[in-house]
């Protein structure tokens, strides 16, 4: 019997239609969109101006703040021009604008792919680095990976869990980095251990990708400290709760950080921009992006630099097919349509998903009637329905009460509802203005 | 026989005892209400909407009573005439209040502004302003869902099927102003009625520059400043690339109207322009506003 974690979930079908695609580096664009928060927590200062020259890796804006990252040149060119321009939101956010001529990189990094696996450098300095760096967490919530290397005094860190759960159907970005950068992500992964000063690290996998599980078990043998835990297959099993309780069997309390039970989780997508970063000096400027959907001609992983168009990416994989209703930035579960396909690739971009027609569109709301569904399928044990409710008459005292803020916004509620009811879209306003109260209050 | 009559003498006589307990009770632990409480709260409209900015209308009742100058106390919905009746039973002055009413300072309509994508989630506008910028270039603009519609509770408003915009109903607009705390994008503005219920307002929220709000939508306040220049009276302000007009310092001239590129400023309830040119002959009709 596999391990997974104790509360609801659901089986959306997997289709990795690009499982078997391996990463392809995508030719460098024209030219970069590169918005200045890519993370969450304060957003980084613009450093350039209108006109520099910036080389590939040379810091462009520099971290606002201690939950912050500093955002790196992903090419080499002219700073076209600094601007607003309108994100996957459809809200315009600010961003540098950089003509690519060349690609010329920073001479501190190194280009080349010989695996080093000796870490010469002492645990702070491996914060410090990872901080400098820019990396984030990528497996798509884009928290300041530094900031999960500290742990707040007073607190020890038991287990480093790498999450290679890639829950999300159609998305195989983390499942490719597994299978052809495992030497590099067992480097990464000592790497975070000797940050954090723990001596055993657990990469969970779900058991659809028996290669990954198979190609990273061989490669864990050989260390100590290392293993591999095979998952049963489940959403959202790739939420940070949910894989600790599946690894370990410890619930993370509402409203409590994972290191309050002893586990710090890291993506292996993070990990392997932990490697890059630690020994060959590189910032995280760019990442692979699974490119697939239902009628894309050509489903793909590609290694894309930040701030390149989603367009291209598209164009890349074959092109827009003429039935396509709905391009999503990220998984189909928890991603967003995106309004313009303009938009650039940033440092939380798993995916970008096409889907016809025929599949892009929402069923019209019914009443609720009370099944239930959504309240078994909740993976942190909430009861959506109420809270859809709580929300839409403004009882927001009571949203409260009821642990609005500890949902994850995975979607489960919504998927598994049978009156197709909007659960998520209210929550997640009704945790906006929560939030909003719980801020003001304190 | 005798048990009826002791059945009856026993509730009779623990009746009497409750009465006097009852009776000596509500002398000792009276509350004393003020009597004129009652008295306003029957002039107040008791519509509990909400727009004097108090939780219903005896709790504005209360507060008209225990306030020694009510002079900046409003019953947006009963109006001069609700308030004179009030200052009367209260013997307390009141100012005259404008007149206020809603409006839609939005007219991104399905013509004026093309539709980039579809929204297919909830109904509520709130719901789509937590998920994104809209359906259009414009991510200021009005989602058209009508979360503004169902906060009326006077049957003021409705949602204008053609042009995807809400149109506020002037005779039954308090200006209570629930549709402008309903509205994600703060589009809805209460302004003074004016007199004849002329005004003139800049229908346009959009903060981008110039040409980015051209772009998204035929109609969109560009900031090119044309307004405020020729305005005499400095009632036009140019703040991120979005005009404002004042109300109290708008004298109703006109001037802005024509010069403006995108005719985004709208005048209303104003005569229809005489078929000459008309140059200085505005001003006859506008008497200045009372402040």
């Amino acid at each position: 019997m596999l391990k997974t974690f104790s509360i609801g979930g659901i089986h959306p079908a997997d289709r990795k239609i690009s499982a078997d695609k391996s990463i392809e580096v995508l030719p460098l664009p024209k030219r970069v969109v590169v918005p200045v928060a890519q993370h969450i927590g304060a957003p980084a200062k613009t450093e350039v101006k209108k006109g520099d020259l910036v080389k590939a890796g040379q810091v462009i804006a520099k971290s606002g703040g201690f939950v912050s990252a500093n955002i790196h040149s992903p090419v080499s060119g002219k700073v076209f021009k600094l601007d607003e321009v309108v994100d996957a939101s459809g809200y315009r956010k600010p961003v540098v604008i950089i003509d690519v001529e060349d690609d010329e990189w920073e001479e501190s990094i190194d280009r080349s792919e010989t695996l080093k696996t000796e870490i010469t450098i002492s645990s702070e300095e491996i914060v410090k680095k990872v901080g400098e760096m820019g990396i984030v967490g990528m497996g798509g919530a884009t928290f300041p990976a530094h900031v999960k290397l500290a742990p707040p005094p007073g607190k020890k860190c038991e287990v480093l869990i790498i999450n290679g759960v890639e829950c999300e159907p159609f998305l195989t970005s983390d499942h490719r980095v597994m299978l052809e950068k495992g030497d590099e992500l067992i480097v990464g992964i000592r790497i975070l251990m000797k940050a954090l000063k723990v001596d055993r690290a657990v990469i969970g996998i779900e058991n659809n990708k028996p290669d990954a599980i198979k190609h990273l078990s061989q490669l864990a043998d050989k260390e100590q400290g290392i293993e591999v835990q095979p998952l049963k297959v489940q959403y959202p099993q790739g939420g940070e709760k949910q894989l600790i309780d599946a690894v370990t069997g410890r619930q993370v309390p509402s409203g409590k950080l994972p290191i309050e039970v002893g586990a710090v989780v890291h993506n292996v997508g993070t990990t392997l921009a932990v490697y890059e970063a630690v020994q060959k000096n590189k910032p995280l400027i760019e990442r692979v992006v699974t490119v697939t959907g239902p009628g894309v001609s050509k489903p793909s992983n590609f290694l894309a630099r930040i701030g390149t168009p989603v367009s291209q990416l598209i164009e890349a994989a074959g092109g827009l097919p003429d039935n396509t209703g709905k391009v999503i930035g990220g998984g189909p579960m928890m991603g967003k349509a995106l309004s313009n396909l303009e938009v650039p690739v940033t440092k939380g971009s798993s995916g970008i998903l096409v889907f016809p027609h025929e599949e892009a569109h929402r069923k019209p709301m019914e009443n609720c009637i009370r099944c239930g569904k959504c309240v078994s399928v909740c993976p942190m044990g909430l009861e959506p329905y109420l809270l859809m409710i709580e929300t839409e008459k403004e009882l927001l005292d009571r949203a409260e009460s009821d642990n609005i803020m500890d949902c994850i916004e995975c979607g489960s509620c919504s998927f598994t509802c049978p009156a197709t009811r909007p659960l998520l879209d209210y929550i997640r306003l009704g945790k906006g203005k929560v939030g909003q109260i719980i801020r003001n209050r304190n | 026989m005798s048990i009826v009559l002791i059945t009856i003498l026993t509730l009779a006589g623990l009746g009497a005892l409750a009465a006097v307990i009852l009776y000596l009770a509500s002398q000792k632990f009276k509350v004393f209400e003020d009597p004129r409480i009652d008295k306003v709260e029957e002039a107040l409209p008791a519509a509990n909407c909400g727009g004097c900015g108090f939780p219903g209308c005896r709790a504005f009742a209360e507060a008209l009573v225990k306030a020694d100058d009510i002079s900046d106390l409003n019953c947006p919905v009963g109006g001069p005439d609700v308030m004179s009746t009030v200052a009367e039973i209260l013997g307390k002055e009141v100012s005259k209040a404008d007149p206020m009413v809603a409006v839609v300072r939005c007219n991104g309509t399905c013509e004026n502004r093309p539709r980039l994508n579809d929204y297919e989630g909830a109904t509520s506008c709130a719901v789509a302003a937590a998920l994104y910028g809209g359906e259009t270039g414009c991510s200021y603009g009005c989602y058209g869902l009508g979360d503004c519609v169902e906060a009326c509770d006077f049957e003021a408003m409705y949602m204008d099927e053609e042009t995807g915009l809400p149109v506020i109903i002037e005779d039954n607009c308090v200006a209570c102003g629930a549709c402008v705390d309903a509205c994600p994008k703060d589009i809805i503005e209460l302004r003074k009625k004016g007199p004849k219920s002329r005004r003139i307002f800049v229908s346009c929220v959009n903060q981008d520059k110039g040409a980015v709000a051209k772009k998204a939508c035929d109609v969109a306040c560009i900031g090119c400043g044309k307004c405020a220049k020729v305005c005499p009276f400095d009632a036009i302000t140019i703040e991120n690339n979005l005009a404002y007009i004042d109300y109290d310092k708008c004298r109703l001239c006109r001037k802005c109207v024509p010069v403006c590129p995108t005719n985004a400023i709208h005048e209303i309830n104003f005569p229809p322009p005489k078929p000459k040119p008309a140059k200085e002959e505005e001003p006859a009709n506008t008497p200045a506003s009372s402040n």
